[in-house]
């Protein structure tokens, strides 16, 4: 979540007062941000040394592991909130990541770029592969190992288990609730264990 | 970087006997100590650094006239430095049984009037940390900003979060263990066998024979050293390196001995054992070591970690190493789980860093920038302690 209002769409889904965990928080900015602004408590797991460092300077809470590794170091629903947010799709096991996220928090918010966005499709239509904003790379340098959509993720949602409370998507800054799938450049969805 | 300068250590002696975890009482003792930096009107920048099984209360600055006697962790405590001394007061005690000044097994037992040597009482980490405890209620430190300690003194900063909740507002342990596994009480057991069965151990009553047991000494630190260092760090110093040099494509001959060093390791080796042999006591090795070995907080609590560490309060900073096998960071993250299950505050990095167990000496950029950051908290929080009103006081 780089884009300020993003990630402030984000925030609003955390009851104020939340025991929040972020699995791949990055600098820590949103945890400041639900820390400051709704009075949230809890941790960020980061593998990268500089965010780690960034979000110790923040005063966020971090503990430095690979969320490949799992999440074994957390008991079920020791969390009100878990975010997974921008990192879904750096994950190789992208179901056992949101099996384990249902798991650990009463309630899951995910975040990742809709593949299906218009442009994208104008693009592939054109023959090549696209890089937007939220995909900003080519095909042969992206860190994002998996790609998905909008629509890919109900499905996928549904055979892990998990009902959705809410979902929409984001661009401009703006939540897109009207043909997500093809409108907005960001999917969000809030679940919780079926 | 500054360094804190010449330093003077300072004891102090406590008349009041000390309980002991064994049950036994230490009748009196004296504790050495140093402090760098200045206690402000507060009392709230103290922070408590916490030594290792070699190391002493001499942690930063250089003792006049001496050369080479920089403090053991003078890369990181200065003014300046991460732990920076002009925002701290930093000290650092030499722990019971010790043998840089504290009252340990080469002092004269009250009881007998001889010294000490192997009936100096078994002493563990609790101990220690209840004799640093009353160090601070006679410098007038009711809450410390910080405890700091790596590996065996990292124990000590977890064992004041347990013995001591409300005295310190953060616990920073680094590349420690919450107990020793059986392959590092192992290793602990083959350097005290070292010590015991030198001959000029004397069942621990040498200095009354005029000698040290500098054999058993030198190996039990070479035994020791091997265990600092990761084996990556090993094979990049030393590798197949013989003492007699020789070019990979036409290598020295071998000398054929058995009983002469052939390869550098082993003069490395043996170089630290002579050294170390030279100013250590022997039944302060074996003390320290099993200090390290009764470590076990759990222990009291069915073996639960996370029982143990409900009744911390402060925030935690853990730090390891992924190179350090001797307490790996799977130790850490141990220690971290029964923090996260207790929902206490807590920080863990894991350093990408190719020395091993050492490298919490080494003043590696991410380690100590993190430690700085840390820091850097640590200070602003303890500066808005001194100056928020106090809540209790005599009046004015």
């Amino acid at each position: 979540m780089s884009d300020r209002k993003d990630m402030e769409i984000i925030a609003e889904l955390v009851p104020p007062g939340s025991r929040v965990l972020d699995l791949g928080c990055g600098n820590g900015e949103l945890l400041a941000l639900l820390r400051d602004t709704r009075q949230c408590t809890g941790y960020g797991v980061e593998i990268a040394d500089e965010n780690v460092l960034a979000c110790t300077r923040r005063g966020v809470d971090a503990i430095q592991l690979n969320l490949e590794d799992g999440l074994a170091i957390f008991e079920d629903q020791s969390f009100d909130v878990v975010l997974q947010l921008d990192t879904m799709q750096h994950l190789r096991n992208t179901e056992r990541m949101l099996r384990e996220t249902a798991r650990v928090g009463r309630i899951g918010i995910v975040s990742f770029p809709n593949f299906a966005h218009w442009p994208n499709r104008v693009r592939i239509a054109t023959g090549r592969m696209p890089v937007t904003k939220a995909m900003p790379y080519e095909w042969y340098d992206t860190p994002n190992l998996r790609v998905g959509t909008y629509a890919d993720f109900e499905v996928l949602a549904r055979k892990t288990g998990l009902s959705v409370l809410d979902s929409f998507g984001i661009q401009g800054g703006r939540v897109v609730r009207r043909l997500p799938n093809l409108k907005a450049s960001v999917a969000v969805f809030k679940f919780q264990k079926a | 970087m500054q360094s804190v300068g010449p330093v003077t250590p300072q004891s102090r002696h406590f008349a009041e006997p000390l309980a002991l975890q064994s049950g036994a009482r230490l009748p009196a003792y004296t504790l050495v100590y140093e402090t760098y930096g200045t206690l402000n009107d507060a009392r709230s920048n103290a922070v408590l650094v916490c030594h290792a099984l070699n190391a002493s209360h001499h942690v930063a600055g250089t003792h006049a006239g001496k050369d080479k006697s920089e403090g053991w962790w003078d890369n990181l405590v200065g003014p300046g430095k991460p732990l920076d001394t002009n925002r701290f007061f930093v000290i650092g005690v030499n722990n019971l049984g010790s043998c840089f000044g504290s009252t340990g097994p080469m002092h004269d037992n009250p009881a007998t009037g001889r010294p000490y040597g192997a009936d100096f009482p078994v002493v563990t980490v609790e101990d220690w940390v209840d004799a640093q405890a009353r160090l601070l209620d006679a410098l007038g430190i009711d809450q410390l900003a910080a405890v700091i300690g790596g590996s065996l003194g990292g124990m000590q900063a977890l064992s004041w979060s347990l013995r001591y909740p409300d005295r310190l507002r953060h616990c920073i342990a680094i590349a420690t263990a919450p107990n020793l596994s059986a392959q590092n009480i192992a290793f602990n057991e083959v350097a005290r066998r070292a010590i015991v069965t030198d001959p000029d151990f004397h069942g621990g009553h040498f200095y009354a024979h005029g000698v040290v047991p500098k054999r058993g000494l030198r190996v039990a630190r070479m035994i020791g050293h091997i265990t600092y260092l990761s084996d990556d760090a090993m094979e990049s110093k030393f590798g197949r390196l013989t003492r007699n040099g020789g070019a990979a494509a036409t290598p020295a001959r071998y000398a054929y001995s058995t009983q002469d060093i052939e390869f550098e390791i082993e003069s490395y080796l043996r170089h630290q054992g002579d050294k170390f042999s030279d100013y250590f006591d022997a039944n302060t090795y074996l003390l320290i070591t099993r200090a390290l070995d009764y470590f076990d907080p759990a222990r009291d609590h069915g073996g639960d970690l996370s029982v143990a560490f409900a009744k911390a309060t402060c925030q935690f900073q853990l730090v390891s190493f992924t190179t350090d096998w001797r307490f790996s960071p799977a130790r850490s993250r141990e220690i971290v789980k029964a923090l996260l299950d207790n929902r206490h505050r807590v920080s863990y990095a894991e350093i990408e860093a190719p020395h091993g167990h050492d490298a919490f000496l080494l003043d590696d950029a991410r380690y100590h920038g993190l430690l700085r950051a840390r820091f850097d908290l640590i200070a602003n929080e303890a500066d808005a302690h001194a100056a928020a009103p106090k809540s209790t006081g005599v009046a004015a």
